[in-house]
């Protein structure tokens, strides 16, 4: 029984939470590494990005409840991430057709374009808390939890309960079709493969008549997809704040780094690498270990190998390890 | 006039100085004409320089009697020109058969037909259709370079060192595909370091030096020239 408890205690603590954080991440470190593979640089405004898509879809949200419009038991916000993502892509277009191109049709190095996207980073966080303010919010509506924690108790006469809640089954499902079409899309449609085609060998692709602006626009139309819903389950799960969003890139980063910068199937997996490393060294053992031990060898402390203060310091250390030790990720892909 | 010509080509590398002065070659349909001469005489930016990878300071680039001169390289290669480059000259992370797909990226009727032909060319690209390019032998990575740039159907075939780094019995074997391609009535360009072997089966040749055209002439002229069997065919 005390192991059954146990198990429990680690799914509903860091499994479930590390599952549907991983696939937020995910999504965000999937479109930072097709840009890395295709634009060429390291996009830092993909926190913000996230951000600035979230925010729109809050503010369809508001106006269809406002309308008394919803979708029942599931959040309301589900019916306006369209609206979102088709804002965040013209916002995304507007800024590459502004900003980036004149320094890609200079072929300006690398470096020059990520500092240029530190700049539209800026910028993104200006609009973000010009139009919504910097505050937490919360737009979630819906049915909160599909399993709680009494009733799963119940059921099971265990001790430890197991909490779903909607968000993260949400997160989960959403997550599995849209990278699934994602896939899809770069492995068997001719668009798709000419993207792969153009990551790998840009000249080539040119030899081949691969049109360079095309790519370019499905790479950010993808980007301003992936941030948009990434983001908002993001922000379903736990709540919208500009800073989190923000602070979310070191995450996202060390996610597309450890996949293998440029492999967005990597990413996809680097997500849930990330997102476990997280929580499980940031996770307290104690309870963990009170039921697996014997009385006599109970432990005293938290068990805790990190506090969770800390939670960003071991997507930081990850990132340095991999970089030092396997530049090219677990996964392969371009050394950076 | 000749099918495919550069006509006096003098240009560089942006602003850098001229690396080719006054270079003229040309190919006709069947044919095959082989540029050869030192490292770094400039046969891969004479080629460059008729595919639009260059800005010419003077002369032109004929096609079928048109000038194509101020044609970016993605318009030329809708004219049917094709280009084998030296370096990188294939997809290493795309599967053969994407390869070649991406070859044909601007026809729009079925592919599958022209893919097989390409198979049948080279068996060996079936058997490894869906092997990722990059971990192929060097020998079958040229094949499939080879392979990409037929998609097209060119009536124009650029190859610049398809042998490099093969071994003698592949280097052979991919003489033999490039005459069977001949026969389609091609016109095929290429710059071969194994001067010897390559003019052998070339109609004519040329040989270029720092930039400049040194000697040109059949296949069997050049082999045949004291001049050039001793300073560029080892004797
Ligand atoms: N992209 C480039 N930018 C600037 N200079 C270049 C570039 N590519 C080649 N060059 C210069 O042009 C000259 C001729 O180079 P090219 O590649 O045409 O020689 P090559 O005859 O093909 O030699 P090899 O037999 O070694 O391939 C060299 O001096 C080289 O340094
Ligand atoms: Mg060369």
């Amino acid at each position: 029984m005390d192991f059954i408890n146990s198990i429990v205690l680690l799914l509903n603590y860091i499994f479930v939470p590390a599952l549907s954080y991983g696939s937020q991440l995910a999504l965000g470190a999937i479109f930072v590494s097709l840009i890395y593979g295709i634009l060429r640089f390291a996009y830092f405004t993909a926190g913000d990005l996230m951000s600035f898509g979230t925010m729109f879809t809050i503010l369809f949200t508001w106006y269809f409840q406002s309308l008394g419009i919803n979708l029942g038991v599931l959040p309301t916000a589900l019916l306006a991430i369209p609206f979102g993502v088709i804002i965040t892509i013209l916002y995304v277009l507007a800024k590459d057709k502004l900003v980036f191109s004149y320094y890609r049709t200079k072929k300006s190095p690398p470096v020059m374009l990520a500092m240029v996207s530190i700049g539209t980073m800026f910028v993104t966080q200006a609009i973000v808390r010009i139009v919504i303010g910097p505050f937490d919010r919360r737009f979630f509506d819906g049915e909160k939890f599909i399993l709680k924690a009494n009733e799963f108790k119940e059921m099971t006469g265990l001790n430890e309960g197991l909490t779903i809640k909607s968000t993260q089954v949400i997160t989960l499902l959403v997550t599995i079709i849209v990278v699934s079409i994602l896939f899809w899309f770069l492995n068997k449609t001719k668009t798709g493969k000419s993207m792969r085609a153009y990551s790998d060998n840009e000249d080539l692709a040119l030899l081949s008549g691969i049109d360079p602006k095309k790519v370019v626009m499905i790479t950010w139309v993808i980007a301003a997809i992936l941030a948009t819903i990434g983001g908002t389950l993001y922000g379903l799960d736990k709540s919208f704040k500009p800073f989190t969003y923000f602070n979310n890139m070191l995450p996202i980063f060390a996610a597309a780094i450890v996949g293998g910068i440029g492999n967005p199937f990597g990413a996809f997996l680097g997500g849930y690498v990330i997102a476990f490393s997280e929580i499980l060294i940031t996770y307290a053992y104690k309870k963990f270990f009170i039921y697996i031990l014997p009385e006599s060898l109970e432990p005293d402390g938290l068990l805790q190998l990190l506090s969770t203060d800390y939670k960003f310091a071991v997507s930081f250390s990850i990132l340095v390890i991999v970089l030092l030790f396997r530049p090219s990720g677990i996964f392969k892909g371009k050394i950076i | 006039m000749a099918f495919f010509e550069g006509v006096k080509m003098t240009g560089g590398y942006d602003d850098g100085p001229d690396i080719i002065s006054s270079c003229s070659v040309n190919v006709n349909q069947g044919e095959i004409v082989s540029i050869i001469g030192p490292n770094g005489a400039g046969k891969s930016t004479a080629m460059k320089a008729m595919l639009g990878l260059l800005n010419l300071k003077s002369g032109k680039v004929i096609i079928d009697g048109k000038d194509i001169s101020h044609l970016n390289p993605q318009d030329r290669v809708k004219q049917g020109i094709s280009f084998v480059p030296q370096t990188k000259n294939v997809f290493a992370g795309l599967s053969v058969e994407e390869n070649l797909e991406m070859g044909a990226f601007l026809r729009d009727e079925n592919l599958q037909e022209i893919i097989n032909e390409i198979y049948e060319l080279f068996p060996i690209l079936k058997e490894k259709k869906s092997q990722i390019v990059g971990e192929l032998s060097g020998g079958q990575r040229q094949q499939v370079a080879l392979g990409r740039a037929l998609m097209i159907k060119p009536s124009v075939l650029m190859l610049d060192e398809p042998t490099a780094g093969v071994s003698p019995i592949v280097m052979d074997e991919l003489f033999d595909h490039i005459l069977k391609v001949k026969k389609t009535n091609v016109a095929i360009l290429m710059v071969e370091q194994n001067a010897k072997q390559a003019l052998s089966i070339s109609d004519r040749g040329y040989v270029l030096v720092t930039g400049e055209n040194k000697y040109s002439g059949t296949g069997k002229e050049l082999l045949n020239d004291p001049r050039v069997r001793s300073s560029f065919l080892g004797g």
